[in-house]
């Protein structure tokens, strides 16, 4: 039995809201569960599976699945990769289906960050156990350096510029502007960028994500299901996950953990990067995506800063659409975690319900990124590949 | 400038205590592994290269130079500057770069090792430009 067609996305839903003061974690999980069965066409008691990480509140799935009110469940897994959490909650779920452990997988995700007054330069309490992290503490490891010191040496190696980081976050804007939910509606050009105030060098305030509340959710199932249902029906096609590291002290910040990870996913798919012609490419900062770009496959390693340039990530416009939801440079990234609205843009994409200024015509496959936790320390990473049944 | 941020203090635990032991001493130390003759960085009990447990510690000359750098310049009651800093022995360190102008730091620039207090008096490794 081959992976591919043996599961498929069935629901999605991001919450409308960017601030959610008024609202308990667990409330905006139930809310996006509730959103995401709802466009699925299914209910709370044909769920058999449910996927949640650390943004969960209570003990892995247990408050949860109780909370939402789950009772027949056959399968669990609270694997957590930071923000690239879901797109392998997607590729587990996707196996459990295709080995008959469940039938219909939910996962959820939502956060209060920007209530709770969170920001990418503080150091994050949940590395307060990790063995690093004793040694790394004086130091104060936060999103923004370990980003940072990726983007510096990058430039140092390749040439790349600031100039040609600012591209991803102009190209993000372009979408944005289309899109009514997204925190940052402005369209913004590489000198809007370059005079926003520099945080940490070389990442300007502009090459960082926005901080934003509420979340989002995913309906993984069975492809007999999927046929039952209304919406077009996307299968999934390959994954691969990976992590990488500081290596023993072999550090190199030119490349993520998708160099392992991708290459996996595209063979599963029996696809190559040249086919792909929308990504959502988790974007926590600019930086992030040049990376990926390279670690995808979409060009060489080096040549992020070249290929981004002038407006090539632009949908209708660009060689390649990424994130043409505005994504977490300019939309959303609730729970300070992309993956989950990383899926769910693609999703879009491949349904034909992303904006019409922003839609991929007659998509057939998207590809969706991750890295998870510290892309200059210690990350998780996750590619997927998805297609529409034709 | 750097010394006006304090450095908030290592987590001491039975497993890296002789390293924070030596770093009181000004010692920079590693760990090497009798079983595959590599350094790693930070230490273990167990070689993260080979999975041996006849691991022993070195003493590191401290010197290097910046593999990558950032200045953290928002966010952070004081400015300061973050570094890996590459190990004439081979393995990269993270820590801070002091006693330096922060405009004017450079990957590939030789540092060397010096010890500041943190907030609750124990001793850390930073890097200073060589002169």
């Amino acid at each position: 039995m081959s992976f591919a067609t043996n599961a498929c996305i069935a629901g999605i839903y991001e919450h409308p809201l960017r601030v959610a003061p008024n609202h308990t974690v667990a409330q905006l999980h139930a809310e996006v569960a509730r959103g995401a069965l709802l466009d699925a066409g299914l209910t709370l008691n044909d769920v058999d599976a449910y996927f949640c990480a650390g943004d969960a509140p209570g003990m892995g799935p247990i408050s949860m699945a109780d909370y939402l009110g789950l009772k027949k469940l056959s399968y669990l897994d609270s694997t957590d990769t930071g923000g690239s959490s879901y797109l392998a909650h997607v590729n587990h779920a996707a196996r459990a289906i295709a080995t008959g452990q469940c039938r219909v997988a939910l996962i959820t995700l939502a956060g209060r960050p920007k209530s709770e007054g969170s920001s990418g330069t503080q150091v994050r309490s949940q590395y307060a156990g990790a063995p690093d992290f004793a040694f790394e503490k004086p130091y104060s490891p936060a999103p923004l350096n370990m980003y940072a010191m990726c983007a510096m040496r990058h430039m140092y190696e390749f040439g790349t510029t600031s100039e040609q980081l600012a591209w991803v976050k102009v190209a993000a804007s372009h979408h944005a502007q289309h899109n009514p939910n997204a925190a940052l509606k402005d369209v913004l050009t590489v000198e809007d960028v370059l005079s926003s105030p520099m945080i940490a060098d070389p990442l300007h305030r502009a090459d960082c994500c926005v901080v934003t509340d509420s979340g989002g959710a995913l309906i993984v199932v069975h492809p007999d299901i999927a046929k039952t249902l209304k919406k077009p029906v996307i299968t999934m096609m390959g994954a691969g996950e990976s992590t990488k590291g500081q290596m023993g002290g072999k550090v190199d910040l030119t490349y993520s953990g998708l160099a392992w990870a991708a290459p996996r996913a595209f063979a599963e798919a029996k696809l190559t990067p040249e086919q792909i012609r929308y990504a959502s490419i988790y974007d926590s900062f600019t930086i992030t995506v040049l990376i990926q770009l390279e670690d995808l496959g979409f060009c060489k390693k080096g040549e992020g800063g070249r290929f981004v340039e002038g407006g090539q990530l632009i949908s209708g416009k660009g060689k390649l659409a990424f994130n043409t939801d505005g994504g977490g440079l300019c939309n959303n990234h609730p729970a300070n975690r992309g993956g989950m609205t990383k899926v769910i843009e693609a999703v879009r994409q491949l349904r034909g319900e992303a904006h019409p200024a922003v839609q991929v015509p007659n998509l057939e496959f998207a590809l969706a990124s991750g890295i998870g936790g510290a892309l200059g320390s210690r990350h998780g990473a996750a590619a997927l590949i998805m297609g529409r049944l034709q | 400038m750097s010394q006006a941020h304090r450095l908030p203090s290592p987590i001491i635990n039975s497993e890296n205590k002789p390293f924070w032991d030596a770093a009181q001493n000004n010692q920079l130390t590693l760990k090497f592994c009798n079983g595959c003759n590599e350094l790693h960085y930070y230490p273990r009990t167990i070689c993260p290269h080979c999975g041996s447990d006849d691991t022993v510690w070195v003493e590191s000359k401290g010197l290097g130079e910046i593999y990558s750098y950032t200045v953290m310049r928002r966010g952070v009651e004081f400015p300061f500057a973050m570094a890996y800093v590459r190990l004439n022995e081979g393995i990269s360190i993270l820590t801070h770069l002091t006693n330096c102008d922060f405009d004017g730091l450079k990957i590939g620039q030789k540092v060397r090792v010096v010890f500041q207090e943190t907030q609750d008096g124990m001793k850390t490794h930073l890097f200073e430009p060589l002169k």
